[in-house]
């Protein structure tokens, strides 16, 4: 497509010329966000959102395997580029962290102003004198009006020493895995790699899978649904990114462990090996958040 | 294989460009291309936008409806908004970043330059998405470009359409802050420390945290919007323990931020255009970089000043109140620096100059009512009232439209290698510096005697100025057609530019050829020899050697 000039310098910039993955990923987002307002507006089922997944997908497949391609030729292993790519995740993963911002600021708002606020509290003392009069405004609760949850408008919550304390060990343990797999790498052990790397992203998904048998479980048995007011609203918004989070994580960590596989790696540079176990390691703290202030508190 | 390497002293230096539509801006990783993309793409939405906004000056040059039923009147206000906030502004300061940090730092190129191409290619998409809305059943979002529930969840087939689109924009940002952040941290020309760095890096560097910190909670926001909609969440919907008014706090929560995203660019431009024809390096360039940091950091604890009027306790009014007022310091620090800086220079009045001017006279008219809307009782008078209306429009139109205006006649030149017509350029920025007064100073009176926006009928008492106001939009809006005209003429011909273009430019621009090589800085440049007009003191803090 284009020259290469290589230099034995270091100090190389990094100037990558065209690429068609960009383009495509446009593409792929407008498929996909046509396709989700497709199905939403009932024009279409839900076939729609599958075109714009699939070259989505295919996007992100060509691009990295571009990336990691011109990483095995030895082309990128120069320290700007090294730290271009380390300072990119790390300020991706704060634009995330301020997404699930939004979020836990909704649960927050909602525990101590809305509720209260809407039971009367303070100078809003018209609404309990008038509006809901028969309103306990505790947490957890689905409002006034008891939206959502079973028949008879109740609902229980899952408690946080069962199912979620087990699934807080699960995630912490793969943290400390995904750091003894780090220092495999870093001692040249690609046994014990491989072995750490695989319980890690093992653990990911059993972690995922708990999780989508407690949503059974509560969307069954405890009236708990996304529809269950602002309680099942901010339960399920919260741990439903969360699990996304998770489950790409994991695909992350497995992709980095079937590279290992390939022989990729050295002790020195496996700068996409560190990214993943940032990604992993905030998908961590996140569900740290959601134990405390979501299940617990 | 599709890459390339420059050695930081390899002289091999080559300049052709990638031939055919794909390759020269489809699949472009360069810089200044997609650079270009972005102000092409800004320039068609300012035309959109505008468009928009003369079909809202014409329904209302006299009372009674005439031209446009109230829905759709309500559907322009809303998309006006959406498309010059979304489509023309941020796209045209994300353009001259593209085109010019690299240039300013000395690097070769953006850090990221793949998903820069990204960045863009997000936004024609992301567009078609939010202007399809139009043709479908419904019709477009008329509940205004805050979208506040419930108002917003009774659009019809719109409303999926319209948050996706802003999905795709908060990611195009989101991505072309971090390459900016990358860029400016790591690509930076040795000896180039962060306290040498000219303004329009600095200003640019601290809007790209705003955006990282600030889009992800719009994302936030429109998606509690989508599942209130569509999947029965409660997050806007009291009965459920919701509440409605948590919206606005979450939506001003990255909307006050955006208003910076919005102008600290521009500041940066014009902390670039006064000292350059004033014939003085900036004055006090150390407490502009702190005053835009400061007022970087106050955007994000005075966002309820926005919402005065929704019933928040007294304690939430004051503290809203006071932070708001606060950051009238760092911004006269700003207005009064920049003032200083033509202090007994030697001012010359080319066409970039006339935009910076007018931007400190008018944005400083528009700081002033923004001080009058903070007083929180007062505002309880002025609120969505034509005064806010007034208000903002001399923040963003003889703000940020202008800076963007004179950032590129300042740099024009250096992209075409061409100088343009400057008597055509006087002619562009006098028309619109009379008309944009005509246009938006009477909204002022308008708002003060009780005339409350977005509506697209109004008391007869006040027609008068009304018409006035639509008379300086139209003549302001037809007057921008000056615009692509001048420099579609400076693109094709005129005369040769020299590499500095202006009698005493500052930075590392000027040291390059007009038009600048395809690829900035093969080879880095290097700071002790160059007279960047920035003292070189504060490399204590420097990050990067």
């Amino acid at each position: 497509m284009s020259d290469t000039h290589a230099h034995a310098d270091s100090t190389k910039y990094y100037l990558p010329h065209n690429s068609p993955w960009p383009i495509l990923g446009s593409v792929a987002l407008f498929c996909l966000m046509m396709g989700g307002a497709s199905y939403l507006n009932e024009w279409a089922g839900g076939w729609a959102l599958i075109p714009g997944a699939v070259l989505l997908a295919t996007m992100f497949f060509c691009w990295f395997g571009t990336v990691i391609g011109e990483n095995q030729h030895g082309l990128l292993n120069n320290a700007q580029v090294d730290r271009s790519f380390r300072m990119g995740m790390i300020w991706f993963i704060f634009s995330e962290v301020m997404f699930f911002a939004a979020f836990f600021g909704a649960l927050f708002y909602a525990r101590e102003l809305a509720v209260p606020w809407i039971g009367g509290e303070g100078v809003k003392l018209i609404n309990r004198l008038v509006l809901w009069k028969n309103y306990d405004p505790t947490w957890p609760t689905n409002g006034p009006a008891h939206i959502g949850g079973r028949a008879d408008g109740t609902f229980e919550v899952i408690p946080a020493f069962s199912l979620p304390a087990v699934n807080t060990l699960i995630l912490l343990s793969s943290g400390v895995t995904v750091t003894l797999a780090h220092h495999a790498l870093r001692a040249s052990d690609r046994t014990s790699l491989k072995f750490w790397l695989a319980l890690t992203f093992l653990l990911g998904f059993t972690f995922v899978g708990l999780q989508a048998h407690e949503y059974g479980e509560a969307y069954r048995e405890l009236g708990l649904r996304l529809s269950t007011g602002i309680y099942g609203s901010t339960f399920f918004m919260l741990t439903g990114f969360h699990g996304l989070h998770v489950t790409i994580g994991a695909i992350m960590l497995m992709v980095i462990w079937f590279r290992v596989w390939r022989g990729h790696f050295t002790p020195k540079h496996h700068f996409a090996f560190e990214a993943v176990a940032w990604y992993w390691h905030f998908v961590d703290v996140v569900w740290l958040g959601l134990f405390i202030f979501v299940y617990w508190l | 294989m599709a890459y390339t390497e420059h050695s930081a002293a390899a002289h091999d230096h080559h300049d052709h460009k990638p031939h055919g539509f794909w390759n020269r801006w489809l699949t472009t990783t360069n810089h200044k291309d997609i650079g270009t993309l972005y102000l092409v793409f800004s320039g068609i939405m300012f035309f959109i936008g505008g468009s928009f906004a003369m079909l809202i000056r014409l329904e209302l040059f006299r009372p009674g409806l005439q031209f446009l039923d109230p829905a759709l009147f309500n559907t322009m206000t809303t998309m006006h908004a959406l498309v010059m906030i979304f489509g023309a502004v941020m796209p045209g300061f994300v353009g001259l970043a593209n085109w010019m940090i690299p240039m300013q730092i000395g690097a070769p190129d953006m850090a990221l330059p793949r998903m820069n191409n990204f960045s863009f290619w997000i936004l024609p998409f992301a567009f078609t998405l939010l202007l399809s809305t139009l043709l479908v059943p419904g019709g477009g979002p008329a509940g205004g470009w805050t979208m506040y529930p419930p108002l917003v969840l009774q659009t019809g087939s719109a409303v999926p359409l319209m948050i996706f689109a802003i999905h795709l924009m908060g990611a195009s940002s989101i991505l072309g802050a971090i390459n900016v952040i990358v860029t400016i941290m790591n690509m930076r020309a040795p000896g180039m420390t962060l306290l040498r760095m000219p303004l329009f890096v600095w200003t640019w560097l601290i809007t790209a945290y705003l955006l990282i910190a600030a889009m992800p909670v719009l994302a936030g926001a429109v998606t509690m919007l989508l599942t209130d909609h569509f999947f029965g969440t409660s997050f806007f919907n009291a009965a459920g323990g919701g509440d409605p008014v948590m919206f606005q706090h979450i939506f001003w929560f990255f909307g006050h931020p955006e208003v910076y995203i919005m102008i600290l660019p521009a500041f940066g431009i014009i902390s670039e255009i006064i000292p350059t024809f004033s014939g003085k390096p900036l004055f006090g360039y150390d407490a502009m970089v702190y005053a835009t940091a400061s007022i970087a950091f106050l955007s994000f604890i005075v966002w309820a000043h926005h919402m005065f009027t929704v019933g928040m306790p007294l304690s939430s009014e004051l503290f809203f109140m006071l932070s708001t007022m606060l950051i009238s310091i760092p911004t006269g620090v700003k207005v009064f620096n920049w003032a200083t800086t033509m202090w007994r220079g030697s001012v010359s009045f080319e066409p970039p100059m006339l935009w910076a001017l007018a931007f400190l006279f008018l944005f400083s008219i528009g700081g002033f009512s923004g001080l009058m809307l903070a007083i929180a009782p007062a505002d309880f008078q002025y609120q969505d009232t034509y005064f806010v209306v007034a208000h903002f429009h001399y923040v963003l139109v003889t703000g940020a439209i202008f800076a963007i205006m004179g950032a590129v006649y300042y740099w024009l030149p250096k992209w075409t290698g061409h100088m343009y017509n400057m008597t055509l350029a006087r002619w562009h920025f006098w028309l619109s510096a009379i008309f944009v007064n005509v246009l938006f100073f009477p909204q002022h009176f308008l708002g003060l005697a009780g005339m409350p926006r977005r509506v697209p009928d109004y008391a007869t008492q006040f027609t008068d100025w009304n018409m006035v106001s639509s008379i300086g939009g139209f003549g302001f809006g037809l007057s921008q057609f000056l615009f692509p005209y001048l420099i579609w003429k400076c693109a094709h011909g005129g005369v040769k530019a020299t590499s500095k273009v202006w009698d005493t430019p500052i930075g590392l621009e000027w040291q390059l050829p007009s038009p600048a090589p395809y690829h900035s800085w093969v080879e880095a440049p290097s700071m002790d020899t160059l007279d960047h007009g920035v003292p070189a003191h504060g490399a204590g803090l420097d990050h990067h050697h």
